[in-house]
């Protein structure tokens, strides 16, 4: 468990943050620019000093108002957004300066955070002659590399083009899976909190206004996350099939099969899919005349106003729980109340690893 | 050519430029590192005194520490009361007097280069693992190589060249105070002009190829850093 009650009095911003996030898996801190994601994440790490309150990292206290530990004895792996590398020094220079300071770090332990992100040819390389995506990669590695108890990461993706974005991100997936201390991701990217996050705090001028698994923060009526275009909800689906013919998988969730195209994932592995809340309509009655291959029954959840025209409606699939927009007038012909029982039509999905 | 009173002033010079450099490295470069990091109120009172020798006469700043030195002064009377003697008229006193004279050409060239490192590299060093003093040695000083470079090269050239100071409270004693600028000033005084060239020459030659060297490395150092 990862306890945080911090207060941080910067000139006039104040950033008051009380919460608590799992002590394994991805927190992304999400929020808009100068809102203070940077600031809570550099308190954590302990570069801001101007701090009273209480920070508490597995079973080691950092701050408690009287006492501080000073950044270079917290336990952290820290990627800043740029800039993160000693250009005096080369890729190796950068990777050994972390583990001289640490205890006994193990080869085998090193070689597998090398062989991670691919570290191993950029060895020999001077800082000024690695891509932006690179940079990124070294500063992901070195920060491991001395075996940390949290990783932060600050919009580690932020200073990069599409292109770059598109090469680290694997990278950033691989860690998911394998990292086993917990890492908060700050971004501003709601790609990024949809592909990354499994445990999402959205933070607003300064305060927390909510913190919980990702699947239900963005699921939540109070919260603007769920509201707007942007509106998408979260299923992770196991691959238990392939149709050969259509090249089409078969994803199970919740005991209901999810029909999508193939990427040649291997069966029994997990998958996040992406559902924006645009493209789920509902009917009455099974549709059997249709082009659409993922129809579920549903029970509405909770019903709000979108806008004038729209309403958002919060569906329970067994277990799983999605989003869909439709205009009031839809509704209305539906009759779309708390517990009614839907068929939700899903025209698209996007795989998200 | 040079006779046996020029080659004493060579070797006073070099030497007493050598021993002021060194301590004034060892001095600056807390005193700019603190003038770098401090967000201190009144800061811009030590950065103005640091500055002094800059605009004021070097015989004001001689006056000052003569009378400071001098068996008569505070410095010289507690000298003497603890069975030591007055710095005034001293190889000892000289190596004071330059020290303070040439501070700023150490202090302001350490301080911009700390400066413009700038807190990230610190922090990354931090977050590694590295305490501050480790953070110092590491990070700060090799990011600032081309001000140390300049503050070293500055502090000698500006020592070798002083000469109103060194008037001052040195006094001219062959072996003990006398450097080259004044025993050029002796020369002239003397009509020896010959002599005078030799020396005259040689320090402007000296102190050409020194700067050139400040230049050249700074050149180099900053064309490795912005092409990142």
């Amino acid at each position: 468990m990862i306890e945080c009650n911090l207060n941080i009095r910067l000139g006039n911003f104040m950033l008051d943050t009380n919460f608590s996030i799992p002590d394994k898996g991805i927190t992304v801190i999400f929020g808009a620019s100068g809102s203070g994601k940077t600031t809570l994440l550099r308190t954590i790490a302990g570069l801001e000093k101007t701090v009273s309150g209480f920070l508490k990292i597995g079973d080691e206290v950092w701050q408690d108002g009287v006492d501080f530990v000073p950044p270079h004895q917290r336990s952290v792996g820290y990627v800043f957004q740029e800039q993160g590398l000693f250009n005096h020094l080369d890729v190796r220079g950068n990777l050994d300066y972390g583990i001289k300071r640490s205890s006994a770090i193990e080869e085998v332990f090193r070689d597998s955070i090398l062989n991670l992100l691919d570290i191993k040819p950029l060895f020999n390389r001077a800082i000024e002659e690695l891509s932006g995506g690179e940079k990124q990669r070294v500063s992901i590695a070195r920060a491991l590399l001395i075996k940390p108890n949290i990783l932060l990461m600050d919009e580690p993706l932020s200073s990069l083009d599409l292109k770059r974005k598109e090469e680290i991100l694997p990278y950033l997936d691989a860690l998911h899976d394998e990292l086993d201390i917990p890492l908060i991701y700050v971004t501003h990217s709601p790609d990024e909190v949809s592909r990354l996050a499994d445990y999402l705090i959205l933070i607003d001028n300064g305060k927390v206004i909510g913190s919980g698994k990702i699947e239900d923060m963005l699921t939540r009526f109070d919260l603007p996350i769920s509201h707007g275009v942007g509106a998408t909800s979260i299923i992770e689906a196991n691959i238990v099939g392939r149709d050969e013919n259509y090249e089409l998988m078969h994803l199970d969730f919740s005991g209901e099969i999810f029909v999508v195209a193939d990427n040649r994932s291997a069966i029994g592995q997990t998958i996040r899919l992406r559902i924006s809340a645009r493209d789920v309509s509902l009917t009455k009655e099974r549709q059997s005349n249709t082009s659409i291959l993922n129809i579920f029954k549903a029970v509405v959840d909770d019903v709000v106003p979108e806008g004038k025209s729209q309403v958002m409606i919060r569906l329970k699939i067994k277990d799983s729980i999605i989003l869909s927009c439709i205009t009031l007038k839809s509704a209305e012909m539906l009759n779309i109340k708390i517990g009614s029982k839907v068929y939700a039509q899903i025209k698209s999905v996007a795989l998200l690893s | 050519m040079l006779n046996e009173v020029d080659l004493n002033a060579i070797l006073v010079t070099i030497k007493l430029a050598t021993i002021s450099t060194l301590i004034l490295l060892l001095i600056g470069t807390p005193i700019a590192w603190w003038l770098s990091k401090t967000k201190f109120k009144f800061k811009a009172v030590f950065e103005a005194i640091i500055a002094l020798p800059l605009v004021l006469p070097p015989t004001v700043l001689g006056f000052y520490l003569l009378i400071t030195l001098g068996s008569n002064g505070p410095v010289g009377k507690f000298l003497e009361s603890i069975g030591g003697s007055s710095l005034a008229f001293t190889f000892s006193g000289l190596v004071i007097g330059s020290v303070i004279y040439s501070m700023p050409f150490v202090v302001q060239p350490l301080q911009n280069s700390f400066s413009s490192i700038g807190r990230r590299p610190l922090e990354i060093a931090a977050t590694l693992g590295a305490s501050p003093i480790d953070r110092f040695f590491t990070v700060a000083v090799p990011l600032a190589r081309s001000g140390f470079i300049t503050a070293g090269v500055l502090g000698f050239a500006h020592t070798v060249g002083e000469f109103g100071v060194v008037l001052m409270i040195g006094g001219n004693i062959p072996g003990e105070t006398g450097v080259i600028s004044i025993a050029i000033y002796d020369h002239v005084e003397a009509m020896e002009y010959g002599q005078a060239h030799w020396l005259a020459g040689g320090l402007l030659i000296l102190s050409f190829l020194m700067l050139m060297m400040v230049y050249i490395f700074n050149r180099r150092f900053s064309i490795m850093r912005n092409s990142d």
